[in-house]
């Protein structure tokens, strides 16, 4: 079935996909911790039961989704030994030791104090619960700081030296961790999972709103979600912004496949808007362009010169196409997503947030679209800085572990058919708890706990649910 | 004997995969017990006797992981290639037994489902765990920094004994785990169940033991030849006191200590393996120096390490504290 492959695109092609099931968790779940912090702190300020009530009916969604989260991680991080074994030997000096941070501030961080958020609020009293839901919270954020320090110093390499095996030796703790797209990634990335958090609970506040627009619960989550799809999208756009002119500093040869450039432009390039590649003729056929625009985003002047990929070597470019969509698929879902939230504050200024039917059901449609601006951003950057892992250092082939092609097909065709039949059923779950109402008892089929992760000691689970003691 | 950075990694290494076999073993060998319960509540009571702590469990794999790599990156990156499938069918194997805790509470028609992935899920990651200690212990071939083999010379019978044996010593700790953690039938259940797999595994302990030695003539020095012998003959003694007070201790209806006899087992057989190995790092070529990475990394991990680590173990230890006991069946989840 796989035959024609060779063991490169093999790999290439199952690193993508685990890669890419597993960041849709996370994306979820940083998200979602955080918005579970600050309904237990509401709930705790003002002792408005909508807020815990609304803890409790996220807190089962989330459990579930993190529990994907993790069993689609452990696989990630050995992934880089079975396929990638020769980037390992020479980039695991580096990236080795961000990644035992994780492992040991975050993770245990995580599993730690996620039995107590989930089941200890009458057990550990609020203050603690409040402690716990908090770390949580911050553990999330703490393995995006940590993972995104490692994919960030792969694409903006720094601190280093090489030594006499070809390691990349460290030189410099500080230069690795705080590399130069670190930063703009960190907060693009942050920004995203909070939006993409926002979406799905808008998504679901609006559901329910459709079928009762006096749910109180459906409200609360329904405007928290809209302020949040309003506030954080214009940040995100500027961030995103701001990400490419980093990029346009360390990997030009990505930003000309963004953009779409082909050729060089001596004075002035044209903001392409839409058009399809043509990779045989280099150049985008039915281009819909803005003259000079791009000049102007990228350069702040309208007759600045661009380089295209014409300058690039062609056995050092990116695939321009694929990253030309999945780009235009991002900032495309972004512009949208600035429009639900500038639609939702014109619905709330007029005191119509909650009888507009047509913003419940535009909120419903934008539901899962964080999902895809994640997936199309991280393919953007990704495919971008291809032909190489470590960037302008490593590349993609020359990191490949010695397997046989054979060997790798197997295993693809194995994670293929186990992730869509078990993250498949997990889906189904969460839709299925998605769409009761936060007040139904008994959401899941059993109201019991969660036992998805976590030490737990036993005095914080509630004695009817989880039998020890 | 050198003392130095990469010589406390290779320690620490060790440490984070014997904490791993430790408590991840027993939560994998009650999987393995699961479709032996004789009724819906004995398969909830087993479960939920781990259910809280699994996660954290298992994250000491992905330490053992994340550690090697981060610590002794040629040794993962030889590894790991010559492991391909038995890595590969582990790694899979964790996703149905780790989903599963959390989807079987989730349906009623599909439950049976998930009852036979955390089953099969147990039963495979045990097995492919023991494949790639069996495959270890024969040797990885190395040729310039890389894994030089095939992609099936991991399968060889002594591999597939290794498999079976830890196999049967997961399922054991799992036995006396419940031994410990419940009362009633379902203990006397286990007690009968611990007898044999302890005799089993003590059985097959031997038989890998005897055969070790000869799968590299090294090995056969380090246990045969004085003065190091002389050491080396503490391993079977401690080993014999264990049997003793396992079986004593199920003979007198103890509820902790065939737990910890068992684990004691596998302790010893580890530090067996460690003589075996020592100095190297993966057999027959690469030496702990060998494999490490350059000081830089291995300082400024350690200071994670050293900070973090004791604070994991504390809160870990604490929350075993408080769960200590019998578990109550009435409380569980019906
Ligand atoms: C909800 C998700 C989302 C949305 C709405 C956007 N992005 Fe994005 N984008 C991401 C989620 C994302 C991401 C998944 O988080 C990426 C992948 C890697 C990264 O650092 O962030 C990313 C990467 C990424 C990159 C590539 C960085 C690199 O070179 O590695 C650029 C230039 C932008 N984004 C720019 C934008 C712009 C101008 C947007 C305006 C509409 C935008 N993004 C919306
Ligand atoms: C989680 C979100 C991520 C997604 C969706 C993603 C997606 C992708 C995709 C689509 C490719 C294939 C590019 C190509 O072959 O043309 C790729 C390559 C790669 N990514 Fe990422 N990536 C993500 C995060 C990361 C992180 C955090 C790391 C490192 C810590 C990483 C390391 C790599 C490596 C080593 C490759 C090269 C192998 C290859 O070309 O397939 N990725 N990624
Ligand atoms: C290819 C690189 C990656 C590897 C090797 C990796 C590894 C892992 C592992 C092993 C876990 C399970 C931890 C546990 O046992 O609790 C995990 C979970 C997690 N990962 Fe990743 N990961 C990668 C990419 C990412 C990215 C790009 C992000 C976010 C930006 C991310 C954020 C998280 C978070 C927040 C969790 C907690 C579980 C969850 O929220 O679902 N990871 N990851």
């Amino acid at each position: 079935m796989l035959d024609g492959f060779s063991a490169e695109t093999l790999a290439r092609m199952q690193f993508a996909f685990t890669v890419s099931f597993h960041i849709i968790f996370p994306a979820f779940s940083i998200g979602l911790a955080s918005f579970l912090a600050v309904l237990n702190g509401m709930w705790l300020w003002t002792r408005d039961r909508t807020y815990l009530t609304l803890f409790d009916y996220w807190k089962k969604i989330f459990a579930v989704a993190f529990g994907m989260g993790v069993v689609s991680g452990i696989v990630m991080s050995y992934q880089f030994g079975t396929n990638w074994s020769v980037f390992s030997d020479k980039a695991g000096p580096v990236v080795g030791p961000l990644m035992a941070y994780e492992v040991l501030s975050a993770f245990f961080l995580e599993a730690g104090f996620l039995g107590i958020m989930l089941f200890g609020r009458d057990r550990v009293g609020e203050k603690l619960h409040m402690f716990a839901t908090g770390m949580v919270a911050f553990g999330t954020l703490l393995s995006a700081t940590w993972i995104l320090s490692v994919n960030s110093w792969m694409h903006t390499p720094a601190g280093y030296s090489v030594n006499d095996v070809g390691q990349f030796a460290p030189e410099d703790w500080w230069a690795i961790v705080f590399n130069p797209s670190f930063p703009y990634r960190l907060i693009h990335m942050v920004l995203a999972a909070y939006l993409t958090t926002a979406l799905v609970v808008g998504g679901v506040g609006a559901i329910h709103l459709l079928r009762d627009r006096t749910d109180p619960e459906a409200r609360r989550m329904f405007s928290m979600a809209m302020w949040m799809a309003a506030l954080v999208t214009p940040l995100q756009i500027f961030a995103g912004d701001l990400h490419g002119l980093n990029t346009l500093e360390y990997q030009p040869a990505k930003v000309m496949a963004m953009e779409g450039h082909y050729v060089s432009y001596p004075d002035g390039a044209p903001l392409i808007l839409f058009g399809i590649p043509n990779p045989d003729e280099k150049r985008i056929d039915y281009a819909v362009q803005i003259p000079y625009a791009s000049s102007l985003i990228l350069k702040h002047r309208l007759d600045a010169p661009l380089d295209g990929l014409d300058t690039i070597p062609d056995d050092e470019e990116p695939p321009l196409a694929i990253v030309f969509y999945s780009f235009r698929i991002m900032v495309g879902l972004g512009f949208a997503m600035l429009g639900l939230g500038g639609w939702s504050l014109w619905a709330r200024w007029r005191g119509q947030l909650f009888e507009t039917r047509w913003l419940h059901r535009a909120a419903v449609l934008m539901g899962p679209t964080g999902f895809v601006a994640v997936l199309a951003g991280w393919i953007t950057t990704e495919v971008g800085r291809q032909p190489y892992t470590v960037y302008g250092l490593l590349r993609t082939g020359d990191s490949l572990a010695p397997i046989d092609a054979p060997a790798v097909a197997a295993s693809l065709i194995a994670f293929i058919i186990v992730y869509f039949f078990i993250f498949g059923a997990g889906t189904f779950y969460i839709l299925r708890m998605m769409n009761k109402r936060p007040a139904t008892p008994k959401l899941g089929l059993r109201d019991g706990p969660i036992r998805t992760a976590g030490v737990t000691p036993a005095s914080q689970i509630e004695r009817d649910v989880v039998p020890g003691k | 004997m050198p003392f130095d950075l990469a010589f406390i990694w290779a320690g620490l290494i060790a440490f984070a995969v014997l904490t791993y076999v430790i408590l991840d073993g027993f939560d994998l060998g009650l999987g393995i017990l699961f479709p032996f319960g004789r009724s819906d509540g004995d398969r909830d009571l087993m479960m939920n006797s781990v259910a809280p702590v699994w996660d954290g469990n298992e994250t000491w794999l992905v330490l053992g992981g994340g550690g090697l790599f981060a610590v002794f990156p040629l040794a993962y990156a030889v590894v790991m290639p010559a492991l391909y499938m038995p890595i590969t069918l582990m790694l899979l194997a964790l996703v149905f037994r780790g989903v599963s805790f959390e989807y079987r509470w989730r349906t009623k028609r599909w439950k049976g489902v998930w009852d036979i992935a955390f089953f099969s899920g147990s039963v495979i990651a045990a097995f492919a765990q023991g494949i790639a200690l069996g495959a270890l212990v024969q040797g990885i071939e190395v040729t310039d920094r890389a894994y030089a083999g095939g992609w099936f010379d991991w399968l060889t019978p002594f591999s597939i004994l290794t498999g079976l044996s830890v196999v049967v010593g997961y399922a054991l700790l799992g036995a006396t785990w419940l031994v410990y953690k419940t009362a009633g039938d379902i203990q006397v259940q286990m007690r009968r169940y611990a007898r044999w797999l302890g005799s089993g595994t003590i059985g097959l302990i031997g038989v890998v033991s005897i055969m070790t030695p000869f799968q590299d003539a090294v090995y056969f020095e380090r246990w045969f030849n004085l003065p190091g012998s002389l050491w080396t003959m503490l391993v079977p003694l401690v080993m014999l006191a264990l049997i003793w007070a396992f079986f004593t201790g199920l003979k007198d209806q103890k509820d902790l200590q065939p737990f910890l006899s068992a684990l004691g087992f596998f302790v010893v057989s580890f530090i067996g393996i460690g003589i075996s190995f020592y100095p190297m790092m993966v057999p027959p070529t690469l030496t702990i120096w060998e494999a490490a990475a350059p000081d830089e990394s291995l300082a400024f991990t350690l200071v994670g390490a050293v900070v973090l680590v004791p604070m994991i173990l504390g809160y870990t230890a604490y929350a075993y504290w408080v769960f200590r006991g019998k578990m109550d069946p009435s409380e569980g989840y019906h």
